[in-house]
């Protein structure tokens, strides 16, 4: 198996206008920088991007707000980030806003091949509206349905010419349920490895989600809330 | 009156051995600082971590390892990593002891309100939601009233749900209350605040059943 394309813009080779995409990360960490800034560069818009959160308006997923290139946007949390305000607010931009763990679970029952789930997570709020209920041991929960992607664009640590990978830290989020959901995955690592050189008892995503894989670059890996303690003092 | 600490510090003596909590953003984070010594929980962070430590020293932060607010912090040894659907498995398989979070509004049935003002931008429920809908026990951490002095436990939530009949207690500044089918019973009163004060600022179905002793802060 050799799934290795030689850059971001040969990996997202067939993304056109209108497209469904899943968006690895968490805030910004674990996103795929490399995959951004090359769908920057393709231009293409109209896009769906299904991604836990939409970026600050400078990096992440804003990049592609500011250049108008997202019609849609399915996240859960999406705070941070003033022109996608400004687009929401003024109609230009839909959103549709999904508890947390229903997102996450509805990428993996997309890769999983489970078409829909029932969950107690938002029964009795908006996020229920037009929604099947049913009880399950007496507690009701509402149907939820499973998500897939044109293209995923996910970021792990290492990976390999088969696709296997592994994540370093929280940065892996989204990224495996993710990777599962999309007809076409690409994933960008910061360090392509000789097959072999992964242990198989430590791969997290299998190299089967994974379509397409390039060694990324120039990883900026911006922290948006730097929180620290301060160092005891020596007595 | 309680402040911001004061809450976190009363929460902390919820804490049971070996339990795995979840905190939410604001006055819960704090509770981190007032864990009784020997005391074994982990926390759990549902962007997916699990023995959650405190901030780094300076220059020792890793943009790869963050908490749900997107602050940086460690990982204590004994912790694991994990993807976002296992770590809402954790939640949603009630596998968590203890949920504590902020909120705008409980009715006293025990609905909540945290993410959604009419008018005002969206940012979104996050993982709230799926957390007040599958925890076993819901503690909420929050002023009594409104920066407009009104009432923030009410008989009925006026704001968009984020879930229903789910709190379990609430510790504000002035009280501790426990969420029964009659409505808000009054547990403990914070120093210095009365029965008749507490009364005062609550506007759901209030059970005062006997004294009511004052907290216990350290």
């Amino acid at each position: 198996m050799n799934k290795i394309v030689a850059d971001s813009m040969e990996a997202l080779a067939g993304i056109t206008n209108d497209m469904t995409l899943m968006v690895g990360g968490f805030g910004l960490c674990g996103i795929p920088e490399n995959a951004i800034a090359a769908l920057v560069k393709l231009g293409v818009t109209g896009l769906t991007c299904i991604s836990n959160n939409a970026g600050v308006d400078d990096f992440g997923l804003g990049l592609l707000l500011q250049n108008k290139q997202i019609k849609k946007m399915i996240s859960s949390y999406v705070g941070e980030n003033a022109e996608f305000e400004r687009q929401m607010l003024g109609g230009e931009l839909e959103v549709d806003l999904i508890p947390q763990g229903s997102l996450a679970e509805r990428c993996r029952a997309g890769g999983a091949g489970i078409p829909a789930f029932y969950t107690p997570a938002g029964y009795g709020t908006e996020v229920a509206e037009g929604k099947e209920v049913k009880d399950f041991n007496g507690k009701p929960h509402i149907l939820e349905s499973a998500l897939t992607a044109d293209y995923a664009l996910i970021k792990a640590w290492k990976g390999d010419r088969h696709g296997n990978l592994i994540y370093k830290g929280t940065a892996r989020n989204f990224n495996p349920v993710m990777a599962m959901a999309g007809k076409i995955t690409i994933a960008e690592v910061e360090e392509l490895v000789e097959p072999g050189e992964l242990d198989p008892n430590f791969i997290h995503t299998p190299g089967i989600f994974v379509q397409r894989i390039f060694e990324g670059s120039h990883y900026e890996k911006r922290i948006e809330q730097r929180t620290v303690r301060q160092q005891q003092s020596l007595s | 009156m309680l402040d911001r600490n004061g809450i976190a510090q009363r929460i902390a003596q919820e804490l049971q051995e070996g339990w795995y909590v979840n905190l939410g953003i604001g006055i819960p984070t704090l509770i981190a600082n007032y864990i009784p010594d020997g005391l074994n929980v982990e926390f759990q962070s549902e962007n997916g971590i699990l023995g959650m430590g405190p901030f780094p020293f300076e220059d020792e932060e890793d943009a790869d390892l963050i908490n749900a607010g997107k602050q940086t912090i460690t990982a204590l040894a004994g912790a694991s990593i994990f993807d976002s659907a296992t770590s809402f498995a954790m939640i949603r398989g009630q596998h968590i002891n203890l949920t504590v979070l902020g909120a705008m509004e409980v009715s006293d049935t025990g609905d909540i309100a945290n993410w959604k003002i009419p008018g005002k931008m969206v940012k979104g429920m996050g993982g709230a939601m799926d957390l007040v809908a599958s925890a076993d026990n819901i503690i909420v951490a929050m002023s009594h009233t409104n920066r407009k002095g009104a009432s923030k436990l009410l008989k009925q939530c006026s704001l968009p749900l984020t879930g229903v009949k789910c709190v379990k207690k609430i510790v504000t500044n002035m009280a501790v209350l426990d969420v029964t089918p009659e409505g808000f019973k009054l547990i403990e009163r914070a120093p210095g605040v009365t029965v008749e004060d507490i009364k005062a600022a609550t506007e759901g179905r209030l059970i005062v059943d006997g004294d009511i002793p004052e907290m216990r802060i350290a």
